[in-house]
């Protein structure tokens, strides 16, 4: 092999690790493609007045089951509803500063959602028109996207035996692409909910806080929170006393009182995870390495102790020879031949008994 | 010899299953746990899980994940645990543990999927993982590595039913010199394997961290995860050990009776620098990401209860046991343990899970999904009888006697 040939041989096996590596850490922190003309909705909770309209559209165009209370019940408004399996989208009444506000609550929509991340089936998905979809037929039912959903969106078919699957808003993708508004956009007597292009709707939220001084808490909610969600909301800003702020974001207390959570960061929710995923192909390299390194050292140190130890006793063995050599000689001297010839005999007799018995306890041990 | 006493099946009497099926009050409690699990089994599948269990929306893992799952996989750390010492690290005076641990591992993951089953929608869907993999879900990870690992165990357990089975089928016998020679090789990816999925399993909660107590929520709970598998690994051999000695003492060899004590002491030593290096790693966590504040709140004082009574006190126990060479107190210890590991497990899961949801709203599990969760504790006990009765686990079969594996 000359130089040349060496080196070519080097060089692509630095390059073979280069991909190698390249694909690992592409493995590790994967997230989804952000589609730049998604849709989105703006919820004004200014001008919601909780009528539940949406809820009855929702209930309608999807063809859900009704409610044991109508509709045009507003009471059940008071109480802290969540989305169900049954129901994609509710209205509460949340108390801001003192005041009542309603929050219509259904599936954000996120960036990046947590729901598809967390899915070991791959079931959701995010689409380029910005709804996230499930498809139920690969759903194994193990509800971690519930677990991860920080909204706290999907629900659980738990009263079906046969075929459960999760339920939630899908931002009336079946509608969207005939080029319908989605049911509850559709029906909102009020204009608190619009509808358009995830990039218009930041620039509509932010002339509105801007035109309306004093109306609204200055933030998007759901512009960066957990990466960015198509639905947005605009939290009012009721009787808000100036005095400092001591919470990022800003508007955190008025978001807190809408039932809103202001400390779920810019990243998506996945990206938690990306770090404990990325160490595993560490874990899959280095681990056999580390315990098999742990194992050699122990084969090894086991033949070392062992061949220590065939040594010593081959050394005994040759000092009892020695000495009983020298003794004998010893008795030759003194007491003649005869008397050496007895005692070689008898020492060699004590000796083999010895070694027999000897022999009978380790093979108990 | 000592053999005289050990019930050894043979080519004419293959099953001895008198013990099983005796009429003594532990065999009286196994049926009626069994028939009343199998009802709830049924009612569970033809009716639905809402039938059953008090899951809801906020809570879509309860004590099927809690319990069954997390503490049965941790719990069955003993596994990777014992053949990591014996094999890796050469300490051949435990070797008569590692036959044992090795079999609760096993039938303590292979119940870990029985007990998924309850709690999936559609269980026969379970493959799915493979055919549809989502690769960016740490479940996938534990899927993927708890479905190894349990073809893992069964090959490294396989040793005893093939000893058992010989006597009567001569010719599986190439199957276990087979099975010997690829022992290293199994340790090896076995405790890889471990170590992936003990640490996800505390992964697979880092995607929520506006549903967890802070005081519990860590990026670093994988690596919680893990090391206190460990300890549960050394404190279950033990406390299994416990149980066993009282229950299957007439199963036992010379050899087996003669290194259970070593075997408890040296592993109480091992949990307990576990469990201190534990407590270590949870504090500087608190400190790091500046929840001290947290202590002096109702979440606090349990979370104080669950560091000091489930994690110092046992390491101070299992060091004063081992210390003195306290056999009865490592057991004690042992069990200490096992409750704090369950207890964790439980923190993590369920109670300070929804924290800040208010109580009306929150989880408790329903009798019947105690129920199933003790009806599949009794399974696994049943079936760990029928092995040790049967096959040779807490003895060295006369066959294959002085056959160094």
């Amino acid at each position: 092999m000359n130089r040349r040939k060496f080196l070519t041989i080097l060089g692509s096996a630095g390059i073979l690790q280069t991909l190698g590596s390249a694909k690992v850490s592409k493995a590790g922190t994967h997230s989804f493609p952000y589609y730049e003309n998604s849709v989105g909705v703006l919820h004004d909770t200014v001008r919601c007045i909780g009528c539940r309209k949406c809820e009855a559209a929702c209930q309608k165009v999807n063809n859900l089951p009704k409610p044991k209370k109508p509709f045009a019940d507003l009471s059940v408004t008071n109480k802290k509803r969540r989305t169900t399996a049954y129901e994609w989208t509710v209205v509460n009444k949340y108390d801001v500063n003192g005041k009542p506000f309603f929050r219509k609550l259904q599936c954000f929509h996120c960036n990046d959602p947590a729901c598809a991340a967390a899915c070991f089936a791959r079931c959701f998905s995010k689409l380029p028109d910005g709804a996230v979809v499930y498809d139920g037929s690969q759903c194994v039912g193990c509800r971690y996207c519930m677990v991860a959903c920080p909204f706290n969106i999907p629900g659980f078919q738990y009263d079906l035996a046969w075929d459960p699957l999760v339920q939630k808003c899908t931002f009336c993708e079946p509608r969207m692409k005939q080029g319908l508004l989605p049911g509850c956009v559709e029906a909102c007597p009020m204009d608190a909910l619009t509808f358009g292009k995830r990039s218009d709707l930041i620039n509509i939220a932010r002339q509105r806080i801007k035109n309306n001084p004093g109306v609204y808490v200055d933030y998007v909610y759901g512009e960066h929170d957990a990466g960015g969600t198509a639905w947005m909301v605009l939290a009012p800003a009721a009787g808000a006393s100036g005095g400092p702020v001591d919470e990022a974001p800003i508007a955190g207390k008025e978001l807190k009182q809408l039932g809103l959570d202001p400390a779920l960061g810019n990243s998506p929710m996945a990206e938690l995870t990306y770090g404990a995923l990325g160490a595993v192909p560490m874990i899959v390299a280095f681990w056999p390495v580390l315990f098999g390194g742990a194992y050699a050292i122990t084969k090894r140190r086991e033949a070392m102790n062992k061949a220590a130890m065939e040594k010593n006793a081959q050394e005994m063995k040759d000092d009892l020879v020695a000495a009983v050599d020298a003794a004998v000689r010893k008795i030759e001297e003194t007491e003649g031949p005869a008397a050496a010839d007895r005692a070689r005999r008898a020492m060699t007799e004590a000796l083999k008994a010895r070694d027999k018995d000897a022999s009978a306890h380790g093979e108990d041990k | 010899m000592e053999h005289q006493s050990i019930v050894i099946p043979n080519k004419d009497k293959l099953f001895n299953l008198e013990p099983l099926l005796t009429k003594t009050p532990g065999n009286i409690i196994t049926w009626i746990i069994l028939s009343v699990g199998l009802i709830i089994t049924i009612i569970r599948f033809t009716v639905g899980i809402g039938a059953v269990a008090n899951l809801d929306d906020y809570q879509p893992w309860g004590l099927w994940i809690g319990f069954d799952l997390l503490c049965g996989v941790c719990l069955a750390a003993g596994g990777y645990f014992t053949t990591v010492a014996v094999y890796v690290m050469g300490m051949k005076h435990f070797h008569s543990a590692v036959r044992p641990a090795v079999t609760t591992a096993f039938l303590g993951y292979l119940f870990v999927v029985v007990a998924l089953l309850y709690d999936l929608g559609h269980p026969l869907r379970l493959p799915y993982m493979f055919f549809f993999p989502g690769t960016t879900s740490v479940l996938f990870e534990v899927g993927l590595c708890v479905a190894t690992y349990v073809t893992v165990l069964f090959i490294e357990f396989s040793i005893a039913p093939v000893e058992w089975l010989s006597c009567k089928f001569p010719w599986i016998l190439p199957l276990r010199k087979w099975l010997i020679k690829i022992t290293i090789i199994l340790t090896i990816f076995g405790v890889t394997l471990s170590t992936l999925h003990q640490s996800s399993l505390g992964s697979l909660y880092l995607i929520a961290p506006e549903k967890l107590h802070p005081l519990w929520y860590s990026p670093f709970m994988p690596m919680f995860f893990f090391v206190s598998s460990m300890a549960a690994g050394a404190s279950m051999v033990i406390f299994e050990g416990m149980f066993a000695h009282k229950g299957v003492h007439q199963y036992m060899d010379a050899t087996h009776l003669r290194e259970a004590d070593s075997v408890v002491l040296g592993f109480a030593k091992a949990a307990s620098f576990i469990l201190f290096a534990y407590f270590m790693l949870k504090f500087i966590d608190v400190l790091v990401q500046a929840n001290f504040h947290y202590i002096f709140s109702g979440y606090g004082l349990w979370w104080l209860v669950e560091m000091f009574g489930f994690v110092l006190l046992p390491a101070f126990l299992y060091a004063k046991g081992s210390n003195e060479g306290n056999v009865q107190l490592c057991r004690y210890t042992s069990a200490l343990t096992v409750c704090g590991i369950v207890l964790n497990r439980f923190n993590v899961s369920m109670i300070a899970f929804n924290y800040n949801l208010p109580s009306e709203l929150r989880y408790f599990p329903s009798i019947w999904e105690i129920c199933i969760s003790m009806f599949v504790v009794t399974m696994i006990v049943t079936a760990y009888r029928f092995i040790v009765y049967n096959m040779p686990v807490l003895y060295e079969h006369p066959d294959f006697k002085g056959d160094e594996h």
